[in-house]
């Protein structure tokens, strides 16, 4: 953060709008997950129309009292009619319920699925919920000669997020999407130190998990005319605002061309200590091959670095991991990339698991679980061997493989079970 | 015990279930393309398109009514972790 002292009043961002933040540049990671070598912010902003305040978004509880002092030096509670929630993370929803408490006429716009959140975060209060109102794209305030214009853009990154577009001034007030943490009172894009990595850094944490999403946001916001971007973190976009929404798409974007575009993926992970488990993911990859239409990937785990292995799953339509199984379980390497997940989207690929075992052979079942909690499905029960795979259980991993590769293509043959057949 | 079907359109199975199953009970089991999150009607994750028998379902509770609406999810879907299986044959798919 820069050295001079941010004052206690609102700063204007444009004509009759002010950002009323707060900042906190000593905190040093964020919800755990995120490193934040130089704090952050918590933006807010007071629009101001003819008929009405809008307050958009709040701070982090604990820096309320900032909050309130700079809202007060531009807005009295009782002007206040309109309350915009962009996203109900504690960290812009913390001063929300002593905000309610201070302006209890206003009304709460929020998107239709933040209105469970909204309840959830005020039943500690015990007070009654604020009269509030779902939007979607398109629905509109009236501030008096001012409009407020929502666009439905959830997932950026919980299912509540919404983007918020003050007509008349181009400007968007976009929640998460476009911010990062980094601290500096300075606070706009043009006059801030070098933030260019924090901003990367935070789409490839918070964002990228979610890109089908962001590219949907951008569609709706790249017809806008924009003047300035106004985040929930991080610096004020009022300098080529523009250069932002494109960097975002080039990131939401896969970042090779896909020779593959026309088949089906899939990338056989496996780590074997005595080359049995090696023999059955080479197996099933050939299984899979003789199919059609799937292109089979086949990685070492003890070969590569969990970055590049993170970049191949977010590209692959299926995975199968081998892994023996030493001590009742799948072994380390295995684990670093099955909890390395987090930042990419997983959801609905296919997986399955194969492995060797001496003793007991825990691992395929754990890997299998681990998979399914990660929302993959698991078609397919894994194979276990036991120890040195024969002629008749080589084939048996390059059924797998083959029935791997049909799920894939759509072609797996409808099947009548019974449920008590189900293990 | 009164038997239904239930054919999970997307990995093209039918399984025959006792009635009063659930259809996350028997989804996982299968490996059908319904994924799960919370596991008791509150998020949404497991958001199903009902293809077909939508009638043989024990219909919504409030809660369930309620998410539903609130994540605006279109006519003819269910939340797999919530609905029962009560006779007859069934068809889903992930939403």
């Amino acid at each position: 953060m820069a050295a001079a002292a941010l004052t206690d009043r609102a700063v204007e961002i444009a004509p009759g709008v002010h950002w009323v933040g707060a900042l906190d540049p000593h905190l040093r990671s964020f919800d755990i997950i995120l490193k934040t070598a130089n704090g952050t912010s918590y933006n807010s902003y007071v629009v101001r129309g003819e008929n009405g305040v809008a307050i958009i978004d709040t701070v982090k509880e604990n820096f309320a009292d900032d909050f309130f002092r700079r809202l007060e030096s531009v807005a009295r509670y009782d002007e206040i009619t309109t309350i915009v929630l962009n996203h109900l993370e504690p960290d812009h929803s913390g001063a929300l319920p002593e905000l309610l408490k201070r302006a209890p006429q206003a009304k709460v716009y929020l998107s239709s699925r933040a209105q469970m959140m909204l309840k959830a975060l005020l039943k500690p209060s015990g007070e009654k919920p604020p009269e509030y109102i779902p939007v979607t794209t398109d629905d509109e305030v009236d501030l008096g000669g001012r409009t407020l214009r929502f666009l439905h853009t959830p997932y950026l990154h919980w299912p509540d997020t919404q983007c918020t577009y003050l007509v008349e001034d181009g400007l968007l007030f976009t929640g998460d999407i476009f911010g990062c943490h980094f601290c500096d009172n300075r606070l706009f894009n043009d006059t801030v130190g070098d933030f260019r990595f924090s901003f990367e850094y935070y789409y490839a944490h918070i964002m990228r998990p979610f890109r089908e999403y962001v590219l949907d946001a951008i569609a709706l916001i790249e017809p806008l005319a924009i003047n300035l971007i106004a985040p929930a973190h991080g610096p004020i976009l009022r300098h080529a605002p523009r250069d932002y929404v494109h960097r975002y798409r080039e990131l939401a974007t896969p970042r090779l061309f896909n020779e593959a575009r026309s088949e089906k993926t899939l990338v056989v992970f496996y780590i074997s200590a005595y080359g049995n488990t090696r023999r059955m993911a080479e197996s099933l990859a050939a299984g899979a091959e003789s199919i059609g239409g799937v292109r089979v990937s086949l990685y070492d785990l003890e070969g590569g670095e969990s970055g590049i292995f993170t970049d191949l799953i977010e590209e692959a339509d299926g995975l199968a991991f081998g892994s023996p199984t030493i001590n009742a379980d799948a072994v380390k390497p295995i684990w670093d990339v099955l909890s390395s997940l987090t930042t990419v989207n997983i959801k609905g690929k296919l997986g399955a698991a194969f492995g060797s075992y001496g003793w007991s052979g825990e691992a395929v079942r754990l890997i299998e679980d681990r998979l399914r909690g990660l929302k993959m499905r698991v078609p397919v029960e894994g194979l276990r061997i036991k120890l040195v795979p024969d002629a008749g259980e080589l084939e048996a991993c390059r059924d797998l493989g083959e029935q791997l590769a049909r799920h894939l293509t759509g072609k797996v043959e409808h099947r009548e079970i019974d449920m008590a057949a189900l293990a | 015990m009164p038997k239904a079907k239930v054919t999970f359109q997307d990995i093209g199975v039918t399984v025959t279930v006792p009635a009063g199953t659930r259809l996350i009970e028997v989804s996982e089991k299968v490996g059908a393309g319904i994924t799960y999150g919370c596991r008791e009607g509150e998020c949404c994750t497991c958001l199903t398109k009902i293809v077909s028998g939508g009638e043989f379902l024990a219909p919504p509770s409030i809660l369930e009514d309620q998410v539903l609406k609130d994540n605006m999810a279109p006519r003819g879907h269910r939340l797999a972790c919530q609905a029962q299986i009560i006779g007859g044959d069934i068809v889903v798919k992930p939403a």
